[in-house]
């Protein structure tokens, strides 16, 4: 089954809002889009919509945080990450106040809307804000679990999350540990660590590596702060060589918070497959993905050139 | 109020201006212009208004404030000093490294402190959500906020005040401290927010136009707020910044600027001379 982590979040802070009624919900006039409508649906006495002003957005939700509420604040990851940085570090992180942040159409799979609107600086923002924690679900299943642990747990989250459906990469079983990689594919020649909608780009890389008698190992980064160290070095220690592979600016995201691990641990010769420093454009999503280097065949050459570059 | 009431009240602002300007003078850093400006109205909501407790500085039925200017750290500390949150000893580590008082407000360190504030435009939107909460929870406990004039440049407090008029926070009152000037100069010069009053009733506010240092007329401002069922009340409260001190009264140079040794001493006796 195929799900956008939208979609899944919808779902998944409705149920939550069933268990927990100090959840309340924000959003900046993008109900429909970002999902909370859901929740809307079911708490209209718990939902508020603050119009087009995404920093009072996320001011509000501090003040309500600091009065004991645990608010989900949703909008694009643009303008979440973007236009409401300041006030997300100043008014919700400094104080660590108990806020999540539910951004939605996050990376170039916006698609047609364009450049504008294709958050690709957003983990890279985040995650460089101290006390915050960034989580980037790869699948519907996962998200759900990704929103229980936000609401359960005390202090700010920045929750990624896109607008195109991905594939099940998870079933019920799934457990979701917070701050630890998931194995997908064991693997010894080589270890592609990937994050939200690239994982199942990257498992099919390697399926396909497979078949070519290359062994490469698949790691899941859920949580992008704090980054699963351990998993990371045992990775480049066994494998010899790390592809990362994310939505993202090659600036700042997944690729700079796993290179940090590995040259103070254990540098190993280390490929990006990411969006290279470049503004995106309006088009469907699978064009965008071919045209921006995002695609299983650029995972596939980054593992082997990856591989060529080991000693 | 009574006039001992007054007087008690009045006695209270010459002991947190002189703390303001022993702080600043120690720290060779900090804000007192528009720290002096807002004595009064700090003042009267601390020790006569909110309904707080030293001991309890975290009650969730209290009363709330929000320094949305947060640069008046100095009135603020002074005031919760005054008002036996901590020792006003602790005032003289403002500004100095492993002090819980930092430059501008940080509510993990300071009891009674509601809100980190300091980047400007920010205190307002927090405030909201603090009176949304108390409306969601049907919770009686009433949220103050102090806004700069210069602060009304920031475009968040204009979403802000729409925000807190559209979910009807009554609940909610701010003052604006009207004194009229900025870091770079008057209001009116530097970017003009002006007419102050007509924006707020035109934003769907309740609007009151005092003397900010006119103890009586706070009262009157804030009982009134309180009256009103469907919309915030925002208080037009004209000052003076650096209120009490001949030197700084009207000087924009002393928005952040520290006095010296010698300075303070002169400073210090200027204010006991009021005083008595």
């Amino acid at each position: 089954m195929a799900k956008a982590t939208r979609e899944a979040y919808g779902e998944a802070l409705e149920k939550m809002g069933g268990l927990c009624s100090d959840i309340v919900v924000l959003d900046a006039d993008l109900s429909k889009s970002t999902k909370t409508c859901v929740f809307a649906k079911s708490y209209p006495e718990r939902f508020f919509n603050v119009g087009i002003a995404e920093q009072n957005l996320a001011g509000v939700a501090a003040g309500l945080a600091a009065a004991g509420k645990i608010p989900f604040i949703s909008t694009f990851a643009m303008f979440a990450s973007g236009r409401a940085y300041e006030q997300i570090r100043n008014s919700i992180c400094y104080p660590k106040l108990n806020v999540k942040i539910a951004a939605t159409h996050a990376g170039l799979t916006v698609g047609e809307d364009g450049a504008s609107h294709q958050s690709i600086e957003d983990i890279s923002l985040m995650r460089s804000i101290p006390n915050m924690t960034v989580l980037v679900p790869a699948d519907g299943i996962e998200t759900h679990q990704a929103i229980r642990f936000a609401a359960e747990y005390d202090g700010p989250v920045y929750i990624r999350l896109g607008r195109m459906a991905v594939p099940d990469l998870f079933t019920e079983e799934y457990k979701f540990e917070h701050g630890k990689a998931v194995c997908l594919v064991e693997g010894t020649d080589a270890t592609i660590v990937a994050t939200g909608i690239m994982v199942h780009i990257a498992k099919e890389a390697a399926e396909q590596l497979r078949a070519e008698g290359c062994n490469v190992k698949v790691l899941n980064i859920h949580t992008i702060k704090p980054i699963d160290k351990e998993a990371i070095v045992n990775a480049a220690k066994q494998t010899g060589a790390i592809v990362t592979c994310e939505e993202h600016s090659i600036i700042g995201g997944l690729s700079s918070a796993v290179a940090e691990v590995l040259v103070e641990n254990c540098p190993v010769p280390m490929e990006r497959v990411g969006v290279c420093d470049t503004f995106g454009e309006s088009g469907i999503p699978k064009d965008l993905l071919k045209k921006y280097g995002l695609t299983v065949d650029d995972v596939i050459s980054a593992v082997k050139k990856v591989i060529a570059r080991k000693a | 109020m009574n006039i001992e009431v007054i007087d008690s009240l009045t006695e209270k602002t010459w002991n947190i201006r002189k703390n303001i300007v022993r702080m600043i003078t120690q720290a060779q850093s900090g804000h007192p212009g528009g720290s002096l400006s807002a004595v009064e109205i700090l003042t009267y909501l601390y020790f006569k208004e909110m309904n707080i407790d030293p001991s309890n500085s975290k009650d969730p039925n209290r009363d709330r404030f929000v320094l949305s200017k947060g640069h008046a750290a100095p009135v603020l500390y002074a005031t919760l000093a005054e008002r036996g949150f901590f020792s006003t000893d602790e005032l003289l580590t403002l500004r100095k490294i492993n002090s819980r008082l930092q430059g501008h407000p940080d509510m993990k360190g300071i009891p009674g402190v509601d809100m980190s504030t300091g980047s400007l435009g920010q205190g307002l939107s927090a405030a909201a959500g603090m009176a949304l909460a108390g409306k969601i929870d049907g919770n009686a406990y009433r949220v103050f906020a102090l806004l700069g004039d210069g602060e009304l440049e920031e475009g968040q407090i204009w979403e802000a005040a729409m925000f807190a008029a559209h979910y009807k926070l009554n609940n909610l009152t701010i003052f604006i401290d009207f004194n009229g000037l900025q870091i770079d100069g008057s209001i009116s010069e530097v970017l003009s927010p002006l007419p102050i009053p007509e924006k707020w009733r035109a934003f769907g506010w309740n609007v009151l136009e005092i003397n900010g240092h006119d103890i009586q007329e706070i009262h009157c401002a804030v009982q009134s707020g309180k009256a009103f069922q469907d919309k915030p009340t925002a208080i037009i409260a004209t000052t003076i910044k650096g209120k009490c001190i001949r030197k700084m009264e009207n000087v924009a140079e002393w928005h952040g600027k520290a006095p010296t040794i010698s300075e303070c001493e002169e400073f210090l006796f200027e204010l006991s001379r009021g005083g008595l």
